[in-house]
Formats: structure tokens, C-alpha cells, sequence
């Protein structure tokens, strides 16, 4: 019982990755019609948009501390970060310690912006092309996107810590009454879920509960009526390609600590969140959300030591199987409207 | 050569001089060595197949790179087994890549459009995930498949020699060359490169009978309106299974080819972005064109050697003549470009040959060829006015 907690537990911060980049791209498509291949691209931005902000907080200058000496006798240079000659010692290393969550401040305007240009710069002029130079021009994209970041960070893995106070792991298992040390689990990982979780729901209620979201929900059934009725839908519509550009940014930042962004980190994860759209079910927003966590779940059950020795090699294609049975199946993923995009 | 068109005999004909002249011609552009010329032969064999599934029939499958994987382990396999001779190698690698490809086809052939194209992924990446994984046995992992003095062999001589035998088409070992050296330049004649060639010339032959034939009129009809063809009755099911079945031998003959040049096969061919490069090739080239898709793969190897090798010191001599300061942000500008930053100019390349010129190269020599014309057959037509 404890075990199968633990693997759920475990596949639930995959999972969320998953759901927010599948809801991006899902949101993308929805609404624009567009096969978005650079998603991918903009969860590794938004990564680095974490690991910019981090060196931006530990630029520093050499000052000269009278109060230490080295060996020899002489004053001791000493590197002070500019945040700490500016906001004092204390407050100065809190912000650097707090940089990834602070990213996310940074992460929210800079993604929108990015999916703004990227809108009406590009992707406006290929409505009317096929679906296939859409992908090849958004796959074209996303190369370079990727090696910009390449060419600027560099191409290994570049180490973001969460805060020193999220270090480490709680026994989660102590809580809900199983033995010590049972359900291990990761704080920052917890915090991952829970953040994603709420990234989630405000999509969900700002689609549900405003004029605005009532608008664009409107222009995801019928793009046409909207448009007769009067509204400028396209540019509602552009600033949903913000807000999916926002979405995948997010988890792009919060997912820094968990994994040391590189440039194709983004790649990695694009071809499994389209895998999770398709499971889910193209269009649909629930099924993106359902169908990511359920692939991050089934996964981490997969590459369980008991599953590992019955079918080897099973945790790597997983979530391939699953997605080829629902195709052949159930063309239109588990909860998408029928006629969309079924053939 | 009879059943063809005259244009259609004299494109395969110019084709076929200019490939077997390509140590000669390419020479002058530093591109005149083995390595890279075999390169050229290869790819542009996986393009030249790639088009049969996508430019004639309209499937864009994201996963080829898998067959080319595909036929690279089984050619070197069968170097290990059997013999250093490359016939075997090759008829093995083009039946498992074939077999293969009829599994993946019958299955992803069930959808069509974005559907397919991930199925196709969906299948290329759990390949190139088992091959590093669970088949370790099979394609040795992380290390490659490599020959090795201690493999058996069965149909080679007992090897005395000490070395690891190199590939042979009956005794012409592949990695021979010949040199020549005219006017400044050497020639490399190379075995390895003229049997990639001979190939690569086949194939384009047996494509072009392809696109001529009423296959390949059903083909392009499927590209057209498949759902018109559904409702006349047609079953269009074989036909696009036996043009992705067609199109994954090819690849595989490609990635026999490669074992051929170099005897090792490792599961990075398989990954998603080998495949991202056919699809790069062929659109650069020219979908759906006969002579495209080997030109993209041409273009694309050939500036791929060239911009690599350019560092900032060569970028530095180049803007030498100019002031210092505009030289310095020349070279800080073109530095991104240029040497590891080839990718970048290449994706950039592709996104405007997508954006502008969507039937790549080709479209854009037509275009050019029709500007030039159209001013003759204007002049041409205003000439018969004034003789009135």
C-alpha cells in the first residue's frame, strides 16, 4: 500500500510538468487551431528565465574586508553580491536563496511577451497553411530558440537550488499513519504539484468565471459567430498564446530545481507532452490536465522494480504504448469532442 | 531507360553524370573528400526515400530515422557474423528495415496528418529508447555496436592479419582511394563513395519509375484528396502502406550504407532529431520533386562541413580590412553563426524556406528560371507585332 502511495506521490511532479505544458499547448490549439512544435522551447525559456535571474542576483563586486586576513597577513578580497551591498546582508542572501521563486515574477511578463511576438510575428501568417507547415515552421522555431540558448549558456546542465528552507525531504508517510520512513518524499517536489495544481486552476476559473474567458470559450466552439457578433476575437486569441507562452514558462521555472536546465531539455519533454495531448484528447483542456498526470503516475508505477524485472524495459515506453492503444482506439483521446480532429 | 520521358531521361542522365563526376566538380569547393562525398551519397539516398512517403504521398512521418537505425545495427551484425562483404550486409538491412517498416505502417497508417506524425514519433522514440535500454544485448547501448577481432564470421578466411578486417565487395575493400592530384587540387576516387553512388543513382532511378507509374499517380491522387479517393471506392490502405514500407527500406539501405563507410552503429541515429534532419533536407530541397530532396541533403551536408569550421580566428581574418572596432562586432555577430552556432543558422534557413519558398530550392531555381523566360517571351511575342 505504502509503495503504490510512494509511486503515485512520485509521478505526480512529472505528471504536473506534463499537464501544464499539455495545457499550453493544448490552450494553443484550442484556440488558434495551431500545432505549436516550439512549446517545448518555451518551458526550457522559462527554465532559464530562473537561471538568468540567479545570475543576475550573484553578480557581486570585490570589496576588501578589513575585519578578515588571509594567510599571509594581508586584507582578505572578499565577493559581495550587489544585492547585499544594496539590501544588507541578511535580506541580500534571502534574495538569492529565493531566486527561483522570485523567477517566477520575472517569468510571468517576459513568457507573455514572448508568445505575443511570437503570435503576431509568425505563427498569425500560417492559419491558412496546412497543419504540416505549421509543424515543420514551429519545429524550425524551436531549433532556434534553443540554440540561442545554446549559444549564450552553454550546452551542460546549469545546477538552480530551491530555497535552503525547501532542501531535503519530509516522511510524509508519518502522517497519514504508515511506518517512519515509509513515503519519503522531496519538499520541493510537493511544492511543484501544489504550484501546479494552481497555475491549473486559475487557467480553469479564468476561462470559467470572466467575461474575457466566456469570450474565448465561446471562440474555441464557434471562432466564426463570435467573430460576426462583433468581437475582435483574434486578439483575445493572441493573448491566450501569451498566457499558454505564461503557462509553459511557469513550469519551466519551478521545474529548475528538480532538474538542472540545458538547452534541450525542452525537446525532451515536448514529445511526451504532445503524447499527453493526444491521451487526453486534442482541444480538450480537462483531458490535457487528466491525461498528464495519469502518464506521469503510470510511469513512475512503470519503472518500479517489481514491474522493471516482470517486463523489462517497460518504464522507457510506457507512455508511447498507452498513447499508440488510445489512437488506435479512441481516436479522440480520452475526453475530446467528437469530430475534432478525429482522422 | 526507354520507358521514360526525354525530359525524365535527360534529368536521370544529368543526374547520374553529375553524381559520378562529384569527386571532380566538388573538388574546387573543398568538399572533394571521401568522408563527406559518401555523406552526401547517403543522405541524399534517406531523402530521395523520405519524399516517396511525404512529398508523393502527403504523410509527414517524424520517426525514419528509426529504419536508418535500423539497418546500420543489422548491417553491422551481419559484419560480425557472417562476413566483411557488403552485399549481405546491405540485403539485410533493407529486408529487417522493410519488416520493421510494415509493422510501424500498418499500425500508424490507421490515422492520418498530425496523428500519424506522432504515432511515427511516438514509435522512432520508444526504438531509440529500447535500443539504449533493454536491448543493450543487441545494439550495445551507450558504446555502439562495434566489430570486433573475436567475432565469428563465418564465411571470411581465418583473419591473420591481426587487424579488424575492413568492408569489401569481393575483395574491393571500400576504404580504398585513389589520388590525383591536377592544377593545384586532388582527385579522391573512393571505392566506399563510388558503391554509395551506384546506389544512390538506383534509387533515384527506381524513384522516378515510382512517381511515373500509376503507383505513383495513386500516390499523388492519396495527397490530394484521400477522402475523395475513399468515397470513389478506392482502398487507398496498401498503397500508403506500401509507399511507407518503400520509403523505410530506402532509409535502411541508407543506414546500411553508413555501416558500410564506418562499421559501428550507435542508437543516436535513431533519435528524433536524425529524423527532424531528413524532414529538413526535403524541405530545403524541394518536396515532391525528384532531384529536391538530394539537393537539400547536398546543401545542407555540404555548409554543415563548411560553417562548423569556421572559428573566430578565421572569422577575424576574414573582416581584417575593416576598422577595428566594426570588425570586432562583425565577428562578435557572425560568431553566433557560425562554427557550433551551425545549428542556429540552419534552423533559421529552414524557417525561411518554410515561411517563403515552400517548395524549397526547387521552387526557387523554377522561379528564377521563369522570371528570366518570361522576359524573352515577351520580347519573343512583341517581335511578330513589329514584323506586321
Amino acid at each position: 500500500m505504502d509503495a503504490i502511495l510512494l509511486q503515485i506521490l512520485n509521478g505526480l511532479d512529472k505528471g504536473s510538468a506534463y499537464a501544464l505544458i499539455a495545457l499550453g499547448l493544448t490552450l494553443i490549439f484550442g484556440t488558434l487551431g495551431v500545432v505549436n512544435f516550439a512549446h517545448g522551447a518555451l518551458f526550457m525559456i522559462g527554465a532559464f528565465c530562473a537561471v538568468t535571474l540567479q545570475k543576475v542576483f550573484n553578480l557581486y563586486s570585490v570589496v576588501i574586508d578589513p575585519t578578515k586576513t588571509d594567510f599571509l597577513g594581508n586584507p582578505l578580497k572578499v565577493k559581495v553580491p550587489y544585492v547585499e551591498t544594496w539590501f544588507g546582508e541578511m535580506a541580500g542572501q534571502a534574495i538569492i536563496n529565493w531566486s527561483v521563486p522570485l523567477a517566477i515574477l520575472v517569468a510571468i511578463p517576459v513568457m507573455v511577451t514572448i508568445g505575443y511576438v511570437m503570435e503576431r510575428g509568425l505563427i498569425k501568417h500560417f492559419y491558412k497553411r496546412p497543419h504540416a507547415d505549421q509543424i515543420l515552421v514551429t519545429f524550425g522555431l524551436a531549433i532556434v530558440l534553443q540554440e540561442i540558448i545554446k549559444a549564450f549558456y552553454g550546452a551542460n546542465p546549469i545546477p538552480t537550488p530551491a530555497p535552503d528552507v525547501f532542501k531535503g525531504s519530509f516522511d510524509f508517510g508519518v502522517l497519514i499513519g504508515f511506518d517512519e520512513n515509509s513515503i519519503i518524499y522531496p519538499y520541493w517536489r510537493l511544492i511543484y504539484f501544489v504550484f501546479s495544481a494552481l497555475v491549473i486552476g486559475l487557467v480553469f476559473a479564468f476561462l470559467q468565471f470572466t467575461t474575457f474567458g466566456m469570450v474565448v470559450r465561446a471562440g474555441m466552439a464557434d471562432r466564426e459567430t463570435v467573430g460576426l457578433l462583433g468581437i475582435n476575437i483574434d486578439r483575445r486569441f493572441t493573448l491566450m498564446f501569451g498566457i499558454a507562452a505564461a503557462v509553459a514558462g511557469l513550469a519551466g521555472v519551478m521545474y529548475t530545481p528538480i532538474n538542472p536546465p540545458n538547452y534541450h531539455m525542452g525537446m525532451d519533454f515536448l514529445v511526451l507532452s504532445f503524447v499527453v495531448v493526444v491521451v487526453g484528447g486534442m482541444g480538450s483542456l480537462p483531458g490535457a490536465v487528466l491525461a498528464g498526470f495519469l502518464l506521469g503516475v503510470l510511469e513512475s508505477f512503470a519503472s518500479m522494480n517489481e514491474v522493471k524485472t516482470l517486463l523489462p524495459g517497460i518504464d522507457q515506453i510506457i507512455i508511447y504504448l498507452v498513447a499508440i492503444a488510445i489512437l488506435l482506439t479512441r481516436p479522440r483521446g480520452l475526453m475530446g469532442r467528437a469530430g475534432v480532429m478525429e482522422d | 531507360m526507354k520507358h521514360l520521358t526525354k525530359n525524365d531521361r535527360l534529368l536521370f542522365i544529368f543526374f547520374t553524370i553529375m553524381v559520378l563526376a562529384g569527386p571532380i566538380i566538388l573538388a574546387p569547393f573543398g568538399a572533394g573528400y571521401p568522408d563527406l562525398l559518401q555523406r552526401f551519397a547517403i543522405f541524399g539516398l534517406f531523402a530521395v526515400g523520405f519524399n516517396i512517403l511525404f512529398g508523393m504521398t502527403g504523410y509527414l512521418s517524424f520517426g525514419h530515422a528509426a529504419f536508418l537505425g535500423v539497418g546500420s545495427y543489422s548491417a553491422v551484425w551481419m559484419f560480425k557474423l557472417l562476413t566483411m562483404n557488403v552485399i549481405p550486409a546491405l540485403f539485410l538491412s533493407v529486408v529487417i528495415s522493410g519488416l520493421f517498416a510494415l509493422l510501424i505502417g500498418f499500425v500508424s497508417l490507421r490515422r492520418s496528418g498530425i496523428y500519424f506524425s506522432i504515432l511515427t514519433l511516438a514509435f522512432a522514440q520508444m526504438s531509440y529508447n529500447l535500443a539504449y535500454s533493454v536491448l543493450t544485448p543487441i545494439t550495445n547501448g551507450e558504446t555502439g555496436l562495434q566489430l570486433n577481432l573475436s567475432d565469428p564470421r563465418i564465411l571470411d578466411a581465418a583473419n591473420t592479419t591481426g587487424s579488424i578486417p575492413s568492408t569489401n565487395l569481393f575483395g574491393l575493400t571500400m576504404n580504398s582511394t585513389a589520388k590525383f592530384e591536377l592544377l593545384g587540387l586532388v582527385f579522391q576516387f573512393n571505392v566506399g563513395f563510388y558503391f554509395c553512388a551506384l546506389i544512390l543513382i538506383a534509387g533515384f532511378y527506381i524513384a522516378m519509375r515510382i512517381a511515373r507509374s500509376p503507383f505513383g499517380l495513386m500516390l499523388l491522387a492519396i495527397k490530394t484528396n484521400q477522402t475523395r479517393l475513399n468515397y470513389t471506392g478506392v482502398n487507398t490502405r496498401p498503397y500508403t502502406l506500401a509507399a511507407f514500407v518503400i520509403s523505410g527500406m530506402y532509409a535502411g539501405l541508407a543506414g546500411g550504407l553508413m555501416a558500410i563507410t564506418d562499421p559501428l552503429a550507435g542508437a543516436e541515429r535513431m533519435q528524433w532529431t536524425a529524423s527532424g534532419e531528413v524532414v529538413l533536407m526535403t524541405i530545403l530541397g524541394g518536396v515532391g520533386t525528384l532531384l529536391g530532396p538530394v539537393l537539400g541533403a547536398g546543401f545542407i551536408k555540404y555548409f554543415e562541413n563548411i560553417f562548423s569550421k569556421i572559428n573566430d580566428s578565421v572569422l577575424e581574418s576574414w573582416f581584417s580590412f575593416l576598422p577595428e572596432g566594426l570588425s570586432d562586432a562583425m565577428v562578435f555577430v557572425l560568431h553566433f553563426f557560425v562554427g557550433k552556432g551551425w545549428h542556429l543558422t540552419l534552423g533559421l534557413l529552414f524557417m525561411l524556406v518554410v515561411i517563403f519558398l515552400p517548395g524549397g530550392l526547387m521552387e526557387g531555381g523554377t522561379r528564377l528560371y521563369n522570371a528570366f523566360r518570361s522576359k524573352d517571351t515577351k520580347s519573343s511575342k512583341d517581335e511578330p507585332k513589329a514584323a506586321e
